[in-house]
């Protein structure tokens, strides 16, 4: 009987473990065969002239550089008025806010903006900036979309870093005789500038690969805008992403959209790397 | 004034220089109360974000509803908001969201808890971090992509294995949708088996469970609430999923069929919002209304486990 017994346990702690190892070999064959069908299909089709002109209609020529500058300009524009929003938003919950009620319900507030989907930040983009501002549809309108979509990260990874700064820089800084200000930006800012970059680089990337939140605010032209023009309302323009389901979906190119995928994907490598070697760099540092 | 003073009578400073540290003292507190004026109100900024989001769904969604008719709009069967006899019915889009939310996480769920156990109890330093890296970069990959990934080999190996004349439709978005889930399963469970005390561990083997009874009857129901909290992401992110299920499923307003066209709450918004007008888009912004509800209440559940976790 215990024989018996043993031997079921045995082989039902054979079967699970199984399962694990499984598990796990199916992850790593997805995740290694969409990288090397992304990079092998796409690669190829990566030129020079792809990647510095502007598709032509006429001539049938295709190039993504319009969609480059725009990802670009978008990113900047979300990062100008993020950046101090979310470190101020993270400095008040931190350094400032006594009432345990109102930082509850400012975590709550962050929360839930990080868990609504960003074809809703679409819809609510297109009804404030595109048409209750009157930026219209516009690389502008889709950059204000975007800092209310990434301010909770902003805010959670400096929040985090700020409460890993000693209580006693504080403190030493005020016996000094610093005023608020100038201790924060003197003493706790500075030191807490790894969650801020890590902050930034989490942004960064959820940008780069954000669609449809920028369908119907920053809309799908294929123009080369200058900085100024880039920033003045009424100007649409598609990011990468935004190009990529045009040329798959709509318009039936794939190997663009397989290029457009392979530049992506090693962008999203580029920015993990770079979060995790901030975060390396930073804890080693300190 | 005081320490001025003193350092006055030290250093002998003259009147000038004292009015200039006054001068400084004044703007030094000028600019904290100007800059606790900032901070305040970026604090404030993400619950006024959500008021206004909220006002602006309500405000827009509401109308539609009320001229259909509640029981009309959520539970009609028929959505044809351009025939001469409009139909606005969005049952189809609640079911096809719920049934690819409730495959997409049966399949995700325990391949991503195992590959998690795997990463945190079985693979070496060295294995552990490249698997994770890999995790990170499938959360990294736009949906665009895999939503192109879905339609180049998804939707034409549905269509030869299953005989169908096209491989757009619910199974292939379930499919997509379960891979797109994959790594925050992996990363939130992994993080909560990861929180669980050694001691649990060391108790158990002490008495004479081997390794994998141990994970899977203390390790695992140890971690159960941050490993719900995987669960309950996982489904918020299925539901709100748009572009990639939009470029798989077929994009058709049936009700839903495994093997069918089918359309989700988000791709009805993201497909007709840019040609609709009149009540057809104001019950767009109704259909988002109510996948906002369905996000809420999702976001709720999360909330209240991730603090049972934390307690």
């Amino acid at each position: 009987m215990n024989d018996r017994n043993t031997a079921v346990r045995r082989v039902k702690s054979g079967a699970l473990k199984a399962s694990i190892y499984v598990s796990a070999a199916i992850v790593c064959v997805l995740a290694a065969a969409i990288a090397i069908v992304v990079l092998v299909k796409g690669l190829p089709h990566i030129t020079l002239q792809f990647l510095t002109e502007k598709p032509s209609l006429l001539t049938g020529k295709i190039g993504i550089l319009p969609n480059i500058l725009n990802t670009l300009y978008i990113i900047f524009f979300t990062m100008v008025i993020v950046i101090p929003l979310g470190i101020g938003a993270a400095v008040y919950l931190n350094e400032y806010a006594k009432n345990k009620k109102l930082t509850g319900l400012i975590g709550l507030a962050a929360e839930t903006l990080s868990g609504i989907p960003s074809i809703i930040y679409g819809l609510v983009g297109m009804l404030i900036f595109v048409q209750f501002c009157g930026f219209g549809t516009s690389l502008i309108a889709g950059a204000m979309t975007l800092v209310i979509m990434t301010l909770p990260t902003i805010m959670r990874t400096t929040e985090e870093s700020l409460k890993a700064v000693p209580q006693s820089y504080r403190e030493g800084a005020l016996a000094l005789g610093s005023g608020k200000w100038r201790m924060l930006r003197t003493v706790v800012l500075p030191s807490a500038v790894d969650g801020i970059i890590t902050g930034v680089i989490l942004a960064v990337g959820r940008i780069t690969g954000e669609s449809a939140a920028l369908f119907f605010t920053a809309g799908m032209a294929n123009e080369i805008y200058g900085f100024a023009q880039a920033a003045s309302s009424g100007n649409a323009g598609s990011t990468l992403t935004v190009s990529l389901y045009m040329y798959a979906k709509e318009r039936g190119e794939f190997d663009t959209a397989f290029a457009v995928a392979a530049i992506l994907l090693i962008l999203t490598l580029l920015l993990n790397f770079g979060a995790k070697y901030a975060q390396k760099h930073f804890a080693e540092r300190t | 004034m005081e320490r001025s003073v003193i350092v006055n009578s030290v250093s002998g400073e003259s009147e000038a220089e004292r009015r200039k540290d006054n001068v400084l003292r004044t703007l030094s507190k000028v600019s904290d109360k100007v800059m606790s004026g900032f901070f305040t109100i970026c604090g404030s900024a993400s619950i006024a974000l959500v008021i206004v989001i909220t006002a602006f769904l309500v405000s827009s969604g509401v109308p539609a509803i009320h001229e259909i008719g509640l029981k009309e709009f959520l539970l009609g069967k028929v959505w044809q908001p351009t025939a001469a006899e409009a139909s606005y019915g969005i049952l189809p889009f609640i079911l096809s969201s719920f049934y690819a939310t409730a495959a997409a996480v049966v399949i995700s769920v325990p391949l991503g808890i195992l590959t998690a156990v795997f990463i945190t109890q079985f693979a070496g330093e060295k294995l552990a971090s490249f698997l994770s890296s890999a995790v990170e970069m499938l959360a990294g990959i736009p949906s665009v992509v895999y939503g192109l990934l879905g339609m180049i080999y998804v939707v034409p190996a549905v269509r030869n294995t299953f005989g169908l004349p096209d491989g757009a439709c619910l199974f292939a978005a379930v499919i997509v949708l379960a891979v797109m889930l994959l790594p925050s399963v992996i990363s939130v469970s992994a993080s909560a088996i990861r929180a669980v005390p050694h001691e649990y561990t060391e108790g158990s083997l002490a008495l004479g469970a081997d390794k994998t009874e141990t994970i899977f009857k203390v390790i695992l129901p140890a971690a159960k609430s941050g490993i719900s909290a995987a669960v309950v992401l996982g489904i918020g992110r299925a539901v709100g999923e748009a572009m990639a299920v939009m470029m798989v499923s077929g994009n058709v307003p049936n009700m839903p069929k495994l093997f069918g066209s089918v359309r989700f709450l988000t791709t009805a918004v993201a497909s007709e919002m840019s040609y609709s007008s009149g009540l057809h888009r104001e019950a767009l912004f109704s259909v988002a209304l109510v996948l906002f509800v369905f996000i809420l209440a999702i976001n709720l559940v999360l909330n209240l486990l991730t603090r049972k976790g934390k307690n």
